[in-house]
């Protein structure tokens, strides 16, 4: 009986899968190839973090897992359903924090419960009283207690940019999209974000995919690497990260922690060399 | 002590206070005859003699107006959303809108007329026709500035094309759509008034005409003034409502990144 059941654990044990994905961009004589031919399986509490020169796919991937962009070969799986007809409620956040100026920070954050179910079905009866001590609990944790009432232009880009979490977690995703979250902001407020994201994902432990440019940001907080090559990307090292969580500021100055930067350093330049000979 | 908004207020007052001096001085000494240029407070002593004559037209006029001007809102609305929405729409309807606009309204009047016979009807078309362009265009562009990430951020947590529609695009689109009403009403004034000196027997653009072929200028002039101060009543109450609707719009300016 076990082996019958056998592949429908095999699946739960993917959260996220791309079979043999290519997308091409374009039409024509300006068709490229954005993505080459990838593999790639992501065990549910994973901490993707993707890394790379820019131009190389990095928010492809993401895009196409969380299902904004159709692979142009290959298919892409997500929870054990290929990607497309239903969404399951991913939460995702930019750089570009676009909370709404016509609601409060508070009815900001609340957005996605209007929108993914079971949620949306109780809301009008919950905004008021679950859902908006939810929101409260939310932003105490980020540290914005107090400024649920606000507007969004009476924060700061740092303040914003913890809202934008709040707002993408609200709904206790399975899968959590981040697009350079922290790329804006300063060295202090980013690494100040860092811890914050990490005890928001140790909570509930959702499987995050991260896309950055700073690579002490990636081995901070991801669980695993990806680095990427240059146009056509494609995945060309794969590193698991197992330094002990909580990680601390501490831990970005251990020895282990920098060699890791550096060897991510000549990775992605050796990508970029490669692209220059070419 | 006045506050400084008083003052700026009173200085702009008196400014144009300034200018209706400035005419009537101009009229006296270089001694303008009335049938060219009437002195201002000719016109509004003839504004005030003339009112019980006047009012019945001045009603006519703003309320033809005002039906125009909420039918072309109506419809002004639902082909901007449409045209916002639709790649296809958009490019069919837009050389369409734009050809339509670039139209006299002076020369559709005598259409309307052989159509419907003179009188409101026409007026209240030409007043919609007039007035259509600028919302229809302002809305489908409020629609369009939607950011690409707060729709992949809804799109990703499964939200219907409607669901960004009403919590997103159309609240983004509201301060686009109130600068274009504030426009739009005083647009349909003209509509109206042109219509009403081509085929009418009531009506501000009536009563103007029959002043100017007796060379009584003071009362045309008089209509032009009613029209101003309809104009002006109109942009203001849409000024008011803009505000209080949308003044998040306003305070993004002080939107700090930092």
């Amino acid at each position: 009986m076990t082996t019958t059941f056998a592949p429908v654990e095999h699946r739960g044990a993917r959260i996220a899968q791309l079979e043999d994905v290519k997308v091409r961009f374009g039409k024509g004589d300006n068709a490229f190839l954005a993505l080459d031919k990838t593999n790639l399986t992501v065990r549910p509490g994973d901490f993707v973090a993707m890394v790379g020169p820019s131009g190389c796919g990095k928010s492809t991937i993401l895009k196409l897992v969380a299902g904004l962009l159709r692979p142009t070969e290959g298919v892409v799986f997500v929870a054990g359903r290929e990607v497309g007809a239903e969404q399951v409620g991913i939460g995702m956040a930019f750089q570009n924090p676009t909370m709404l100026p016509w609601l409060t920070i508070r009815q900001n954050i609340m957005l996605p419960l209007k929108i993914v179910k079971p949620y949306s079905d109780t809301f009008s009866r919950d905004k008021d009283t679950v859902f908006r001590d939810r929101a409260d609990a939310l932003l105490a944790k980020v540290g914005l207690t107090g400024f649920g009432d606000r507007r969004p232009w009476e924060l700061s880009g740092g303040m914003l940019q913890r809202a934008n979490l709040c707002r993408a977690l609200i709904h206790s995703p399975k899968l959590l999209m981040l697009d350079e979250p922290f790329g804006a902001l300063d060295q202090f407020t980013r690494e100040e974000l860092w811890a914050i994201l990490q005890d928001l994902w140790m909570e509930t432990k959702p499987t995050v995919f991260l896309v950055t440019h700073d690579l002490r940001e990636a081995a901070f907080l991801a669980s695993r690497i990806l680095v990427m090559s240059a146009r056509p990307g494609r995945v060309t090292e794969d590193r698991t990260v197992d330094f002990p969580r909580p990680r601390t500021l501490e831990t970005t100055f251990e020895i282990e922690f920098t060699d890791l930067t550096n060897d991510l350093r000549r990775l992605i330049f050796a990508a970029r060399q490669g692209v220059e000979k070419a | 002590m006045l506050s400084p908004q008083i003052k700026e207020n009173l200085k702009s007052a008196s400014l144009i206070v300034g200018l209706f001096v400035a005419w009537e001085i101009a009229c006296v000494v270089f001694h303008i005859s009335p049938i060219v240029l009437p002195r201002p407070s000719a016109v509004f002593t003839t504004l005030i003699i003339q009112m019980p004559a006047l009012w019945p037209n001045i009603l006519q006029t703003l309320a033809t107006t005002m039906v125009g001007f909420i039918l072309g809102m109506i419809i002004g609305v639902a082909l901007g959303v449409f045209v916002g929405v639709s790649r296809t729409a958009y490019k069919t309807a837009y050389p369409l809108l734009v050809g339509f606009s670039s139209i006299p309204k002076v020369a559709v009047v005598p259409i309307f007329v052989l159509w419907f016979g003179s009188g409101t009807v026409p007026a209240v078309l030409t007043a919609l026709t007039t007035c259509i362009f600028p919302i229809v265009v302002n809305v489908a562009t409020g629609l369009a500035t939607t950011e690409p990430e707060m729709e992949d951020v809804l799109k990703a947590l499964g939200a219907s094309r409607m669901q960004v529609l009403w919590n997103v695009s159309l609240p983004r689109a509201m301060p686009y759509f109130f600068a274009s009403l504030k426009v739009a009403v005083t647009l349909a004034f003209v509509g109206t008034v042109l219509s009403e000196t081509v085929a009418s027997n009531l009506g501000i653009g009536t009563v103007m005409m029959m002043a100017t072929s007796s060379f009584d200028v003071p009362l045309a002039f008089a209509g032009l003034f009613a029209l101003a101060f309809l104009g002006i009543a109109l942009y203001s109450v849409f000024a008011v409502i803009e505000q209080r609707v949308c003044g998040w719009a306003n305070r993004k300016q002080e939107f700090a990144m930092g």
